[in-house]
């Protein structure tokens, strides 16, 4: 058993996380996580733990998706996101759910601003993170993005990472 | 060729020196979108939904079609229903819920309650009202003027007096057939909609949804993730033909190198998988013989049926439709579709393949998006800069799945519908 997290604690982390994604340090955000990740954007008409088994998702990467996905942010030819969009990750709300031997369970309200071209676009919504702690620290085992949104409109694509 | 001012604008078909021109002012105009919903909107036979999403009677679903709202309903005698979702008393949008089941609806501003079927069952107050008060069935909502069906393919149509479905879609009805005979059981929607937006006209997105020839630049980094990714190609080359299908629909059919979950298997896929894949396609030349099931095992088809239903059978199988709500801006609805009968595992890939290419989060769509609203931003530049190319394979006999014949055959009908006199044929 370890100790109770504090809240503090935990919102240095999603912070941290959030920085790297707003300063395209993609590689260092994929470091965040474990070799069995999950990341996860579900459609806004099924419910919130909705499966990607048997749900159309936005997005259900699993690490190895995760890793292509940024490899290709990483490209000239990833069109949309090249040149690339300046964005802002906004955490708040940050709640500590469940405690379970080495993983916590955290809810957390997310706002992430995505401009390009002129037009700024945002995505409202909560995450769940199912995070686990070992001796290198804090890792993402899941995280999972609901959007509280109906649809993507206007914003068309989630290109970033939200 | 000047285009006069004011007058609706109009395709340049060169047949005798293989040009085939579309004025940019049809992607901007706010006369030519008004027009659009007049002459295109309000007299096409228009996608509304597939039967599997209304699986039992009493099952109820609310959708945007053409701006109008409609509720599809199936009454408890199993009948389908499309109904303009406003209530004929003062206007108020009656059902409220994207889906659901239900024996009757109540109108949250008055009160009134309707039936499945859209008849008045009461209304508070009733004694105020005349006897005979909806002898005429004015007071009942106001069913769509047409609905038909293809196979499980639902269509409406707001012009009475449009040609039969099976008319309308001629050689474009037996693709959607097509796909429906991929499952024993029926096809059905998986849970979960793509609704997403593009800043751009909605012919961009007809245009897009079969044109062969973008894929090799635009989705360079998908055909990278491909290739990188072990296992997740096989040798298929990747080469077919398009069809102009008539009246405005075509099709683009080919083989390719991806995974199809029915039925071409790709390394990634194990060992298992190969005899999963495999046995489906033994079930299928079973059932429809070895041409049939080599068709539809081994070919991808990308459809679009006039104006705006894209049925495009790929890595996976996805419906789209989509509509403007200003030159500029419209919005779309994508459902993936499988069939019933599939094993959760042929689900979870097509899903997972459905994802990685398809969908405003996937590998591949959000840099057509890209494209399609960088297209949009180039027609401000209209009027110095006033047309488009669609002319790639004019001169040949067999298009290939790269050319634009099957853009020509969207516009085509696209003039012909604006303006008749000026048919591009």
């Amino acid at each position: 058993m370890m100790s109770a997290p504090t809240r503090s604690e935990i919102e240095d982390f999603l912070f941290l996380e959030a920085e790297l994604l707003d300063e395209w340090r993609l590689q260092d955000w994929l470091a965040l996580y474990t070799d069995d990740a999950r990341y996860l954007v579900p459609p806004t008409d099924v419910a919130a733990d909705a499966e990607p088994e048997t749900n159309l998702f936005y997005i259900a990467d699993d690490r190895f998706r995760m890793n292509e996905r940024v490899a290709r942010l990483s490209k000239r030819m990833a069109h949309a996101e090249s040149p690339r969009s300046k964005t802002r990750h906004l955490v708040s709300n940050v709640r500590i759910k469940e405690v379970h031997d080495n993983e916590v369970k955290v809810s957390a309200a997310f706002v992430t601003y995505r401009t390009k071209d002129g037009v700024t676009d945002s995505f409202v919504g909560n995450y769940k993170y199912l995070l686990t702690r070992s001796d290198a620290g804090w890792k993402i085992r899941e995280k999972r993005c609901v959007l509280d949104l109906d649809g993507l409109r206007p914003q068309g694509r989630i290109s970033i990472l939200l | 060729m000047v285009q006069g001012n004011g007058a609706m604008p109009t395709v340049l078909a060169d047949y005798a020196n293989n040009r085939f021109k579309v004025p940019r002012r049809a992607f901007v105009e706010p006369a030519v979108f008004q027009a659009e919903y007049e002459r295109i909107f309000e007299k096409c036979w228009l996608y509304l939904a597939h039967a599997s999403e209304l699986a039992a009677n009493g099952a109820f679903l609310t959708r945007i079609v053409a701006r109008r709202n409609i509720l599809f309903t199936r009454d408890a005698a199993g009948k389908h229903h499309a109904l303009l979702n406003t209530c004929p008393h003062r206007g108020a949008v009656v059902c409220r819920e994207k889906k659901g089941k239900a024996k009757s609806f109540q109108c949250m501003y008055h009160g009134w309650v309707f039936d499945s079927d859209g008849h008045l069952k009461s209304q508070p107050g009733q004694d105020s009202y005349c006897a005979g008060f909806n002898a005429d069935g004015s007071a009942d909502l106001v069913p769509v003027p047409r609905l038909a069906r293809r196979g499980d393919f639902f269509f409406i149509s707001f012009d009475r007096n449009v040609q039969a479905l099976d008319d309308y879609l001629g050689a474009a009805g037996e693709y959607l057939d097509l796909v429906s005979l991929q499952s024993e059981r029926g096809m059905a929607i998986v849970g979960g909609t793509q609704e997403y937006a593009i800043r751009a006209n909605w012919k961009l997105l007809s245009e897009n949804s079969i044109d062969g020839y973008h894929a090799v630049t635009t989705h360079a980094t998908y055909l990278d993730y491909l290739k990188n990714t072990n296992g997740s190609l096989t040798n298929v080359a990747l080469d077919g033909t398009a069809r102009d299908l008539g009246n405005g629909h075509a099709v683009v059919e080919y083989k390719a190198p991806w995974g199809r979950p029915i039925a071409q298997w790709i390394p990634m896929w194990g060992e298992s998988g190969r005899t999963e894949i495999a046995e489906i396609e033994r079930k299928l030349v079973e059932r429809l013989g070895p041409e049939r099931a080599d068709r539809l095992a081994h070919y991808n088809r990308n459809l679009l049926v006039f104006p705006n239903l894209v049925v495009n059978d790929i890595m996976a199988i996805t419906v789209r439709t989509f509509y403007p709500t200003a030159p500029d801006y419209m919005q779309v609805n994508a459902w993936a579709l499988a069939p019933k009968e599939e094993s959760e595992w042929a689900r979870k890939y097509r899903l997972y393949n459905f994802l990685e290419f398809l969908g405003p989060g996937g590998f591949a769509t959000p840099d057509d998006v890209e494209a399609l609203e960088q297209c949009q931003r180039g027609y401000q530049s209209m009027k110095e800069a006033e047309w488009n190319d669609i002319s790639k394979g004019m001169s040949k006999e067999k298009p290939s799945y790269d050319d634009e014949t099957q853009i020509r055959a969207f516009w085509k009908q696209w003039q012909s519908r604006m303006s008749p006199a000026m048919a591009a044929e």
